[in-house]
């Protein structure tokens, strides 16, 4: 944060002052749909069209906008709008979330830098005594390369060696055991050894193993930073858009553009239409309809009058709603949900993951067989020195470098496949845990759905008539208006606007023409009595015609049934649960092949339900997009929304992923498993070569060309292994 | 062997140049938008252009 923002924080008056004595404030925004260099130019440009923006720089990778502005001229919320004209919704991030994660990975990249350019240095020098030994080399040169060696490795060591120490010192300060043990220790005693050694003028000299154990350790540890920095950094613009801007009415009814977090219980909001409702409250002005599916899984859209509650994440539809917010209410759906999430979120944090359960393992058997070493050599009558040189090699041989590599370089190989596919992983133990599930529970509405209705048998239609009620429905923001307009474009390519309709909130549409009057809406409203009821129905009238029956179902995704299939021949159980009605929920089952499922449940009932099934020994995949979705999303053993879900659904999430097909989910799994595969295929490398060396280790013949030799090539093969698994087409 | 008393300092010093100019170039920020960077290599506008980015 610059002393500019800190200052204007502290003194909120500083924003009164003129322009000349306030310095450039700088903000951050999160900008969603930026994927190419034009709309790098446009996002950059709009911003610096807006009068009092100095600078705009905008990243590609992080989806980020920075831009330095003048305070006393202009705010976030001009930037927003400015960006909102040319396309790109945009949001505020908190100035303390932004830079901390930053930070911590150009740390570790300067120590992969500096520990590079000494491996190398060493390495060369290294090589050219190794070659000479017994040979030619003059023994004072040789002697000489060893203390240029040791120049390089000790500020090396003390440098990027940081992190490690760090850690380790930490772990013993709680009485604990890491990775970081055995690597500090095996990194401390093979340098000071070492430096023991060349004043000795003795040819067993470590420094190039104990600074190119610091390079690989540090690639890996430098990889597992970046993927979390990502993952979070991702996390954090998709949660500040979904926060978003909400039009705060003041009492004397100026509107005023505020953060949705900024909203206290009393406070009255304008929510237009196609806006998502920014709190939970009730209406206090206005009517219409609005489109609840996020939150109870039902597509049909409410109406709503003065009084009726209204829950954050619905979609406004018809007609713009004034709001009284009553969202810090205890009893409101958003915090009912929340208090479920806590709950269930406190047995996913007990999860450990595989390189910790590995060190576990690994640290105590490195300290004993380097213990058993010493005091062996001791035993067998060596002296002290040559005991620890021995004893040194074996905690270098056996230092977890491949092991510390192995899992770092397999979770980002398979994190960029994924995000190659569409899919975000939020969690990068969700890689992990995804691998173990063997059961996939998909939510209905929204997720196995599209979440739109679709118009059924639209062929039978008359074109005539197809065109005229799709010229009216273009009038209206309600999804069988627009599925109907869709459909119409489809069959007759472009489709009438028709002027002057009215719309009365939960019933129709009408137009009145010079000749007679058409109607567009739900059997009352076009005078239709016998109804049968079965499907969701919209009527269209003309006059005193005959009235005519539009049919809608909300369709399954297009590959719902592959993927439910797919599932399925991967061995995997896959269950529905829904919050829609039985009939329902049993049709959608059938279409895409689900024997398992229940309907009408409540979220309490979902976790139910998922508590049930971990309590049988199975492990579960939630897959759902729904404010109803999210404690059992949190509750699963791994999780995945889809990109349209509910903002608390998505920051349940362990993976989200994007478009219109269902395949992510297939893709998500198949990659997850494929990535432990391929973890313990690293671990079993490392073990391979672990068995062969620490017997020679051991037995003294471990030489320090045979120690950089080893450790050199299990990482690089352990980190070329991982690789494969970034391969493949783009989706 | 009286090469090496200039020629190793020679390695260092070109290696350090290296591991300087990565230090320098992460300190100003050239590695913190590598996706942009290739795009904006394919920027038309010259740089000094009123209407371009300023960084």
């Amino acid at each position: 944060m610059t002393e500019a923002q800190t200052a204007q924080l502290k003194d909120p008056e500083s924003r009164a002052q003129p322009a000349q004595h306030v310095e450039p404030s700088t903000m951050t925004l999160a900008v969603e749909d930026m994927h190419c260099g034009g709309c790098l130019r446009s996002v950059e440009r709009a911003a610096l069209r807006v009068p009092g923006v100095a600078t705009a720089r905008a990243s590609l990778a992080a989806k980020r906008l920075m831009a330095t502005y003048d305070p006393a001229t202009t705010c976030e919320a001009d930037v927003i709008a400015a960006l909102d004209r040319v396309g790109f919704e945009a949001a505020p991030l908190e100035a303390s979330k932004q830079d901390r994660g930053d930070q911590r990975q150009k740390y570790l990249l300067r120590r992969v830098a500096v520990a590079g350019f000494a491996a190398m240095n060493i390495m060369l020098i290294s090589i050219a005594v190794w070659s000479g030994e017994g040979g030619d080399m003059d023994p004072a040169l040789a002697q000489m390369f060893r203390w240029l060696s040791a120049l390089i490795a000790l500020p090396t060591v003390i440098y990027a060696g940081e992190p490690f120490f760090v850690s380790a010192y930490a772990a013993l300060k709680g009485r604990r055991l890491n990775m970081d043990v055995p690597i500090s220790l095996a990194i401390i005693l093979a340098t000071g050894m070492s430096v023991y050694q060349t004043m000795q003028a003795s040819e067993q000299v470590y420094f190039d193993a104990a600074v190119t154990l610091l390079f690989f350790l540090l690639i890996g540890r430098y990889l597992d930073e970046a993927l979390r920095v990502r993952a979070r950094g991702e996390a954090q613009n998709l949660l500040s858009l979904q926060n978003g801007i909400v039009t705060l009415l003041s009492e004397s009814g100026s509107q005023t553009k505020v953060p949705a977090s900024a909203l206290h219980p009393g406070d009255r909001i304008l929510v237009a239409v196609g806006e998502r409702v920014g709190a939970d409250g009730i209406v206090a002005h206005g009517s219409g309809e609005v489109d609840q599916s996020l939150i109870t899984g039902e597509t049909m859209p409410v109406a709503v009058t003065g009084g009726a509650a209204v829950y954050a994440g619905t979609l406004n539809l018809t007609r713009s709603l004034e709001i009284e917010v009553t969202a810090a209410d205890d009893a409101t759906l958003l915090a009912e949900i929340s208090r479920l999430m806590m709950a269930a979120e406190q047995g996913k944090a007990r999860y450990r993951v595989l390189a910790d359960r590995a060190a576990q393992i690994y640290a105590p058997a490195v300290h004993g067989l380097g213990l058993a070493t010493l005091i062996g050599w001791l035993a067998f009558g060596a002296s002290w020195e040559t005991a620890l040189t021995y004893a040194i090699a074996v905690l270098i041989i056996t230092c977890p470098c491949a092991l510390a590599l192995a899992v770092p370089v397999v979770q980002i190989a398979a994190a960029s496949r994924l995000f190659k596919r569409g899919v975000m992983v939020k969690v990068p133990d969700g890689l992990e845990r995804i691998a173990e599930v063997d059961t996939v529970v998909f939510d209905k509405t929204g997720t196995l759905t599209l979440g739109a209705p679709q118009l059924l048998e639209g062929e039978a239609v008359p074109a005539d008539t197809l065109a005229a009620a799709a010229a009216i429905a273009s009038a209206s923001r309600h999804p069988f208006s627009r599925a109907l307009v869709a459909a119409a474009e489809a069959r007759l390519g472009s489709v009438e606007v028709a002027r002057d309709v009215e719309e009365t909130p939960g019933q129709g549409l009408l137009v009145q023409t010079a000749q007679d009057e058409e109607r567009l809406g739900s059997a009352a409203w076009c005078g239709v009595t016998d109804v049968s009821g079965q499907t969701a129905e919209v009527w269209y009238r003309r006059g005193d015609d005959e009235p005519f029956c539009f049919r809608f179902a909300d369709q399954l995704r297009a590959d719902a049934g592959d993927t439910v299939a797919a599932l399925k021949a991967r061995g995997l159980a896959v269950a529905l649960l829904s919050g829609d009605r039985e009939a329902v929920v049993t049709r959608t089952a059938q279409d895409a092949g689900i024997d398992d499922f229940v309907g009408e449940l409540k979220p309490a009932g979902k976790i139910a339900w998922l508590e049930d099934r971990a309590n049988e020994g199975h492990k579960v995949l939630m897959v759902g997009d729904g404010l109803n979705d999210a404690p059992a999303l949190a509750a699963a053993h791994a999780s995945m929304s889809p990109a349209t879900a509910a903002d608390i659904s998505q920051r349940a999430a362990d993976f989200i992923f994007q478009g219109r097909a269902l395949s992510p989910v297939v893709e998500a799994v198949n990659t997850g498993s494929r990535a432990r595969a391929m973890a313990f295929q690293n671990f079993g490398v490392a073990l391979v070569y672990n068995a062969i060396c620490v017997p020679l280790a051991m037995a003294g013949f471990v030489t320090p060309l045979i120690a950089a030799i080893v450790m050199s090539s299990s990482s690089i093969l352990v980190t070329l292994n991982a690789i494969r698994l970034a391969g493949g087409p783009r989706s | 062997m009286t090469a090496l008393a200039w020629l190793v300092p020679a390695a260092l010093f070109l290696g350090a140049l290296g591991l300087g100019a990565f230090l320098w170039a992460l300190r100003s920020g050239q590695f913190e938008d590598l996706d942009g960077a290739a795009y904006r290599a394919l920027e038309d506008l010259p740089p000094d252009d009123d209407e371009a980015p300023k960084k």
